[in-house]
């Protein structure tokens, strides 16, 4: 037995769960924790600007790893300053451990300085989350919430720890780690029943025109070898959802990109056309459904998914299958007979010659789409790419061609307009070897461009390319098309010289006005060793192709005049 | 047994064991408000297995969201268990108090049809008399609207609680009761038809 402070217990309890990076930042009600933080060298800790940043990079930081991502705030603002970064992981299912100071025990309800009662703002926004009010339960509590964050459908777990429980000093029996974590409510599915299984390859192996809709509980569980040897096996085509992208690789034959509101219109078609539609991790989202009850009519639908709130949520679906997606195929591959689906292939591969989505008009004005194309040429599609929302997303998701598996971080559910530059330095983090390339809009890099500070602080070798319309291309977008060119609050008038600004931070950066300057910026970029912004500024009367518009279907599907 | 209203919600019965610990019960109304589903009565109490309570819901909204609740519920860490047993066969009670305006005239009224619904008196005053009633929620109802022709002073009512049927084997293969063995029970028991 030894003698230790609640702050200590939590430093010992994230290094044995194997946390090497934890973002932060410090206030009144965490200073015991960040006091004995600094005695911890196992511990990196980020510094950084706005706390937001702290809960969006480590988001990044767990998308990126596969590990859990773990940020630090102190109570009142500071804590809910995390919640945006907790709903983006919440939405898309990433292991992210958040620890909030809160202020003393004895001062909790008393509206005290800087106290918000967290655990209750951020119940809609975490898979679970704790108040610790003795020193005793913390070691218990951390390790229980870490094997919430990262098992079954991962997600975000918040523990909040007063002052003084923080600083309160027990008697540690070392034993305490060995035990056991026990949750009579918890118990996450791993293998499926295998009358589901039975049930889902009987539907495969009658199918005539199969899809493979892979999402992201493809990537979460890592079963690139599985999918890949189904879809082979039984010679099925692959769209992804927008967050299973780099589940599959997107020069495989069988690639059919990514359907729904702006995906390629030969992967929706493919969807709309086909008889049986195998949804292995994905949710059916609103995004790639549109109107539910004219999605892929004539499809029967297998749906593979961890959680059993999913299925069933959004479509009906004629084999539900519970199980995480790697073992789930292991028991499912065995059972599908080997095939070819010729004439379902080729009509597939017609689909795709018959809607060029990708192709980028004649023009010599500059868009987003050459930014992305010139980027994924020059990076051979093996950079990890984030993103911010928005137009560039979309140009992002489509005209990267990603060669590897788990290379793509965008904030698919939430949305969440500032995810770039947070996200890609947890990228960076996780991965300190990789090249990392952030695609910005001009709008969502003000809202954490904060972190420009931490990315020069640390000297992360980030690459962020603004495409810089001087506007939110997306609200343009909609209130063009869909708001009867209605516009309003839609241009930046004000935006800084992104250039300057970077210099100001002492980040080395260029703009780039037209294409012939674009692949000189991006090769000096790639060259230099640290963080580099380009500032590309894009035609701005772009809109994003194919469209689907929201709520409305296949029938309504809006390619470019090419 | 689910009921849809007039205005096309549909009311289903869950009932869940969770763990007996402090913003449990948030958790679960904060899941509630989310889904967009509305808490039409809730009953909490002790179970008979330590450190965890049942809970008995009444939920009301969109069919298919309130359909899908009880697998939202479940995914709470600190419920243990749920289930929805609106398609179950299963017996369930409501209690209501209802103090009613009594008069020395009008007592013996009040009093002859509160031992018709077998309601037991439990206080009497000089102007009031309570009653507790127990049944489901069309008895207590149609009480209550009885006695609106003296003056419902107040109304207190449990909201539901529901239990699975054991005796299976008195049911059909369904588990479901046929009415004749419904009237069987009732005549045995001596209950109002209405209390099944």
């Amino acid at each position: 037995m030894m003698i230790k402070t609640g702050g200590q217990i939590v430093c010992d309890a994230l290094i044995r769960e194997g946390v090497e990076v934890v973002f932060g930042l410090p206030g009144g009600a965490i200073l015991p924790l960040y006091s004995t933080l600094g005695s911890y060298p196992e511990l990196r800790h980020v510094l950084v600007r706005h706390e937001e940043g702290a809960s969006l990079a480590a988001d990044g930081y767990a998308r990126a790893s596969g590990n859990v991502g773990v940020c630090m705030a102190t109570s009142g603002p500071g804590a809910t300053n995390l919640i945006t970064g907790l709903a983006t992981a919440m939405m898309d299912s990433a292991p992210v451990v958040a620890i909030t100071g809160q202020v003393g025990r004895a001062a909790i309800g008393s509206d005290a300085f800087q106290e918000t009662d967290i655990t209750g703002a951020t119940l809609p926004v975490t898979k679970h989350n704790y108040l610790v009010m003795d020193t005793r339960d913390l070691a218990a509590t951390i390790k229980e919430a870490f094997h919430i964050a990262r098992s079954g459908r991962p997600g975000p777990v918040l523990i909040d720890i007063p002052r003084d429980v923080q600083a309160g000093e027990i008697e540690f029996d070392e034993a305490e780690w060995d035990k056991p974590v026990s949750l009579r409510g918890y118990n996450p599915p791993t293998v499926a029943e295998e009358s589901e299984v039975a049930t889902a390859a009987a539907l495969i192996n009658e199918a005539e025109r199969p899809v493979i809709l892979a999402g992201h509980g493809v990537i979460i569980s890592r079963a690139y070898d599985e999918l890949r040897e189904l879809a082979e096996n039984a010679q099925i085509p692959v769209v992804t959802t927008m967050l299973g992208i780099s589940a599959f690789p997107e020069d495989h034959v069988l690639s059919t990109g990514f359907p729904g509101m702006h995906g390629m219109a030969y992967a929706s078609l493919a969807l709309d056309q086909a008889d049986l539609i195998v949804n292995i991790g994905g949710r059916f989202d609103d995004r790639i459904t549109g109107d539910t009850k004219r999605f892929a009519p004539n499809a029967k639908k297998i749906h593979i998914d961890i959680d059993p709130a999913e299925l069933g949520k959004n479509i009906k679906v004629e084999a539900p299958v519970m199980g995480d997606v790697r073992h789930v195929l292991g028991q499912l591959n065995p059972q599908v007979n080997k095939t070819t689906h010729t004439k379902w292939i080729q009509h597939v591969e017609q689909l795709k010659a018959d809607h060029p989505s990708l192709k980028i008009r004649e023009t010599d004005e500059l868009l987003g789409q050459h930014v992305v194309k010139a980027v994924s040429d020059a990076t051979k599609g093996d950079a990890l790419v984030v993103s911010g929302v928005g137009q560039h997303q979309m140009w992002a998701a489509q005209h990267y061609q990603f060669k590897n598996a788990n290379s793509w971080f965008s904030s698919g559910g939430a949305g969440t307009m500032g995810y770039e530059v947070p996200a890609a330095m947890g990228a960076q983090l996780a991965h300190p070897d990789k090249e990392v390339w952030t695609f910005a809009g001009d709008g969502g890099i003000q809202m954490t461009l904060s972190e420009f500070a931490t990315i020069a602080e640390n000297n992360l070798p980030v690459k962020i390319a603004i495409l810089n319309n001087n506007m939110l291309g997306m609200i343009t977008q909609w209130q063009d098309m869909v708001f009867d060119k209605n516009f309003y609050a839609n241009t930046y008038t004000g935006n800084p010289d992104f250039v300057k600004l970077a210099d100001a931070y002492g980040i080395k950066a260029l703009r780039v006005t037209n294409q012939d300057e674009m692949e000189g910026a991006i090769r000096a970029a790639r060259a230099h060793d640290g963080p580099f912004i380009i500032d590309f500024m894009i035609y701005a009367d772009e809109n994003v192709f194919p469209m689907i518009p929201s709520g409305q279907s296949v029938a309504q599907l809006i390619e470019e005049n090419l | 047994m689910v009921e849809i209203m007039a205005n096309g919600l549909a009311r289903r019965t869950l009932v869940a064991l969770v763990e007996n610990k402090p913003g449990v019960l948030a958790r679960i109304a904060s899941l509630f408000r989310r889904r967009g589903i509305n808490i039409a009565s809730l009953a909490v109490g002790a179970s008979e297995q330590q450190d965890l309570s049942r809970m008995t819901f009444v939920a009301e909204g969109d069919p298919s969201t309130v359909g899908h609740i009880a697998k939202h519920l479940d995914k709470l860490i600190e419920v243990v268990d749920v289930s929805d047993i609106s398609d179950q066969n299963v017996v369930w009670r409501e209690l209501a108090m209802v103090r009613v305006k009594a008069t020395p005239d009008s007592r013996p009224r009040v009093i002859q049809l509160a031992n018709i619904f077998r309601v037991s008196i439990v206080d009497v005053g000089a102007e009031a008399v309570t009653m507790e009633i127990t049944g489901d929620t069309e008895k207590i109802d149609s009480m209550i609207t009885l006695m609106q022709e003296f003056g419902v002073e107040q109304v207190m009512r449990t909201g539901r609680v529901a239990m699975l049927r054991s005796a299976l084997s008195q049911g059909g293969e369904d588990g479901a009761y046929s009415e004749q063995q419904i009237s069987n029970i009732v005549a045995r028991a001596g209950l109002d038809s209405g209390s099944v």
